[in-house]
C-alpha cells in the first residue's frame, strides 16, 4: 500500500530525514514514536505530500507520490493534522461534509450525506452535529476533525488515513476513543499511519511500529519485535523498565530514570 | 442547498424593490406607475405617454445609472470583502486591509493631482476606462507588494504577515495621498475629497460601461470558488489535504478581488465597512457557509449600497452627503457590536 524508498529529507544542509525504508500494507495501523525533533512531523509531511522528498521516494498504490494530483490523491487519502483552529464560526455538521468536497461539485448527493452522518455517528459526534465548532472542547473538536477525515475516504475500499499526534492534549477516554476508531479503520482494511508519543498506546493498538531518532531509522516492526528497552533508551535517552500487559499481551514501558550523557 | 436557493430568490426580490424605491424618490418625484410607464414605453409596450418629460430624464440619465452603479459598486465591495475574509482566514479581513483600496485611491489621487499629460495621454487612449484602469493598476500593485512581502520560500502565504503588510502599506499610501493633499489646488481638494470620502455622484452610463467589464467578472466568478473557501477556513495544509490547489485559490481570489474592487473605488471612491460588515451580518444571521455568504454578500451589499446612497443623496437635500461617511457612521456600532458578539463566543469554548 505505501512503500517508502530510501527516503531523506534536508532544508539547506540539515538533514531532517536520512534513507528511510518501511512499508505498510492494507489492513496495517503503524505508528511511529520518537523524541521531539526525531523527524516524525516531517515524514508524516512527506507521506502527506505537503513536502517533497530531497532523496528517494515514496510509493502509494505502486505510483509516486509525486506524480498524483491533489485532488486524486485526496479521494482515498486522507490527512489529521495536528493543529485544528478555526477562527470562522462553521457547524460541526458543516465541517465533517468538508471531507466530502472532493467528491462533488457544488451539491452534496444523498451518499454523501448518509456517510457524513456515519461518520460523527462513529467518532461519537451526531449530537454536535448542529453546534458551533469553536464552543466545543478539544476532545470533541478533535474527534469532529477526525470525523471529517473519515468522512473524506469513508466508502474509499483500501484507504489511507494520516494522523498527526492525535492524542495531544486529550484526556485518557478521548485518547482511548481515538485510538479504537484508528484501530477500527485498520481492521476494515483502510491503511493507517499515525504519530503517537505515547509508547504505550502505540504498543497496544499497532500492528507495526516505526521509532525515529535524529532522522534515522531505529526499528521497524510488531510492538513485540522493536519496543525493548535497548530501543526506547536509545531514541528517548532515559532508563525505562519493560513489564506485559497480560491481558494484550503487549509490551509495557515504564520510564525510570533519565540517562545521563556519561552512559 | 434548496433553503440557500429560496434566500437569493427573496434577497433577490429585496433588492428589485430597494432600486425601485431609490429610482422613485429623490429632488424629482416619480411614482411606480410613472416608473413602469416610463420603462414600458421605452421598450415599446406602450404608445402613450402619461408622465414628463423631465421626469424621463431624470430617470434614465440620473437615477438609473446611480441606482445600477451603486448596486455594482455595493455588491462588489461585500462580495470582495467575503472571499477576502474567507482567505485571509479572519472575519475582520478586508479590502481595505489589506491595501487594496488604499492603493487603488492612492493611484487616482495621483491621476487627479499630477493631472498633467500622463492623465490626459492614458484617457486617448483609455478612454473612460483610464481612472478605473489607474485605480486597478494602483490596487494590484499594492497587493501583490504586500502579497511578496508575505509569502514564503514555499509558495505559502502567512496570513499574520500578510495583514501587517497590509497596515504597513494602508499607512504608506495614507501618508502619499496627505502629502498630495497638501500640495493640491482647492479644486483638486475637493476631487480628492471625494475619493477619500467616497460618492455615487459621479454616476453616468458612462462610468456603469467603465466599471461592469471589472466588476462583472469578479461578481459572476467569485461564487465558484465559495466551496474551496470553506476548505481554506480549516487551514491551508488542511485545505491540501482535501485536494485542493491552494496557491491556485489564493491567486485566483486576489486577482478577482482586487479587479473588482479597484474599479469600484475608481469610480466612487473608498466606501468603507460595506465589505466588512455585510458578510459578517449573512455569518451570523445564517450561516458561515461560504456558497450562501459569497453569493449573499453580492444581493446584499448591492440592496444595501443603493439603500445607503438614496439616504445621502436626500438627508441633506439641496446638498448630497459623501455615502463613505454614511456607510461608516451606520457600519462602526455595527462592528463594534459584531467584536463584542464575538468575542462572547470565544469565551464559552
Amino acid at each position: 500500500m505505501i512503500e517508502v524508498r530510501n527516503l531523506s529529507y534536508s532544508i539547506g544542509s540539515k538533514k531532517l530525514l536520512r534513507n528511510i525504508n518501511f512499508n505498510v500494507q492494507s489492513g496495517d495501523l503503524l505508528t511511529v514514536i520518537g523524541a521531539n525533533g526525531a523527524g516524525k512531523s516531517t515524514l508524516l509531511k512527506l507521506l502527506a505530500g505537503e513536502l517533497q522528498a530531497s532523496e528517494g521516494d515514496i510509493l502509494i498504490r505502486q505510483k509516486s507520490i509525486a506524480t498524483y494530483k491533489l485532488n486524486s490523491l485526496a479521494r482515498f487519502r486522507s490527512v489529521l493534522a495536528q493543529s485544528n483552529t478555526i477562527t470562522v464560526s462553521f457547524k460541526v455538521n458543516e465541517i465533517v461534509m468538508m471531507g466530502r468536497y472532493v467528491h462533488f461539485e457544488s451539491s452534496p448527493t444523498d451518499e454523501d450525506i448518509r456517510i457524513v452522518h456515519a461518520a460523527m455517528q462513529q467518532t461519537g459526534v451526531l449530537d454536535l452535529a448542529y453546534r458551533d465548532y469553536n464552543t466545543l472542547s478539544g476532545g470533541e473538536q478533535q474527534r469532529v476533525q477526525l470525523a471529517r477525515v473519515i468522512a473524506q475516504i469513508y466508502d474509499q475500499p483500501n484507504g489511507v488515513l494520516f494522523l498527526d499526534e492525535p492524542t495531544t492534549g486529550l484526556d485518557l477516554l478521548y485518547q482511548q476513543q481515538i485510538l479504537s476508531v484508528a484501530r477500527e479503520l485498520a481492521d476494515r482494511g483502510y491503511c493507517v499511519v499515525s504519530i503517537l508519543h505515547d509508547i504505550n498506546f502505540a504498543s497496544r493498538y499497532a500492528d507495526k511500529v516505526l521509532i525515529l531518532k535524529d532522522g534515522h531509522r531505529v526499528a521497524f516492526g510488531t510492538p513485540n519485535e522493536v519496543i525493548n528497552i535497548h530501543n526506547i533508551q536509545n531514541a528517548f535517552n532515559i532508563r525505562v523498565r519493560l513489564l506485559r500487559d497480560s491481558e494484550s499481551d503487549t509490551p509495557l514501558v515504564i520510564p525510570a530514570t533519565i540517562l545521563s550523557d556519561l552512559e | 442547498m434548496r433553503s440557500y436557493r429560496i434566500l437569493f430568490g427573496v434577497l433577490g426580490v429585496v433588492l428589485v424593490l430597494v432600486c425601485v424605491v431609490s429610482a422613485c424618490v429623490g429632488a424629482v418625484k416619480i411614482s411606480i406607475t410613472e416608473l413602469w410607464a416610463i420603462i414600458c414605453f421605452r421598450l415599446g409596450l406602450i404608445s402613450t405617454t402619461q408622465y414628463t418629460p423631465s421626469q424621463e430624464a431624470v430617470l434614465l440619465n440620473i437615477r438609473l445609472p446611480r441606482v445600477v452603479l451603486g448596486a455594482l459598486v455595493g455588491a462588489t465591495l461585500a462580495i470582495s470583502g467575503s472571499t477576502i475574509q474567507a482567505l485571509f482566514r479572519n472575519p475582520l479581513a478586508e479590502p481595505g486591509l489589506i491595501g487594496i483600496s488604499s492603493g487603488a485611491s492612492l493611484f487616482a489621487v495621483i491621476m487627479i493631482v499630477l493631472e498633467a499629460r500622463f492623465f490626459n495621454f492614458m484617457s486617448a487612449i483609455f478612454g473612460y476606462y483610464a481612472l478605473p484602469i489607474a485605480a486597478f493598476v494602483g490596487a494590484c500593485l499594492t497587493t501583490l507588494m504586500v502579497y511578496r512581502l508575505a509569502v514564503r520560500y514555499d509558495s505559502r502565504a502567512d496570513i499574520a504577515t500578510l495583514l501587517m503588510a497590509g497596515i504597513a502599506m494602508n499607512a504608506l499610501a495614507g501618508a502619499i495621498t496627505g502629502l498630495l493633499t497638501y500640495l493640491s489646488t482647492d479644486e483638486q481638494l475637493r476631487n480628492i475629497t471625494f475619493w477619500t470620502l467616497g460618492s455615487l455622484g459621479g454616476a453616468s452610463w458612462k462610468t456603469v460601461v467603465a466599471i461592469l467589464p471589472f466588476v462583472a467578472v469578479s461578481i459572476v466568478a467569485l461564487p465558484f470558488l465559495s466551496k474551496s473557501l470553506n476548505a481554506l477556513a480549516l487551514g491551508e495544509a488542511q485545505a491540501g489535504h482535501m485536494g485542493i490547489n491552494v496557491s491556485l485559490l489564493k491567486r485566483t481570489t486576489i486577482v478577482l478581488a482586487t479587479m473588482g474592487v479597484g474599479a469600484s473605488v475608481a469610480v466612487s471612491g473608498m466606501i468603507g465597512f460595506v465589505g466588512l460588515v455585510i458578510p459578517h451580518i449573512l455569518r451570523m444571521a445564517f450561516s458561515a457557509d461560504n456558497r450562501l455568504v459569497v453569493p449573499g454578500s453580492a444581493l446584499v451589499g448591492a440592496a444595501v449600497l443603493v439603500l445607503a446612497d438614496l439616504v445621502a443623496r436626500t438627508i441633506v437635500t439641496p446638498a448630497e452627503l459623501p455615502i463613505g461617511i454614511l456607510t461608516a457612521i451606520i457600519g462602526t456600532p455595527i462592528f463594534i457590536y459584531i467584536i463584542a458578539v464575538e468575542r462572547r463566543k470565544f469565551r464559552v469554548g
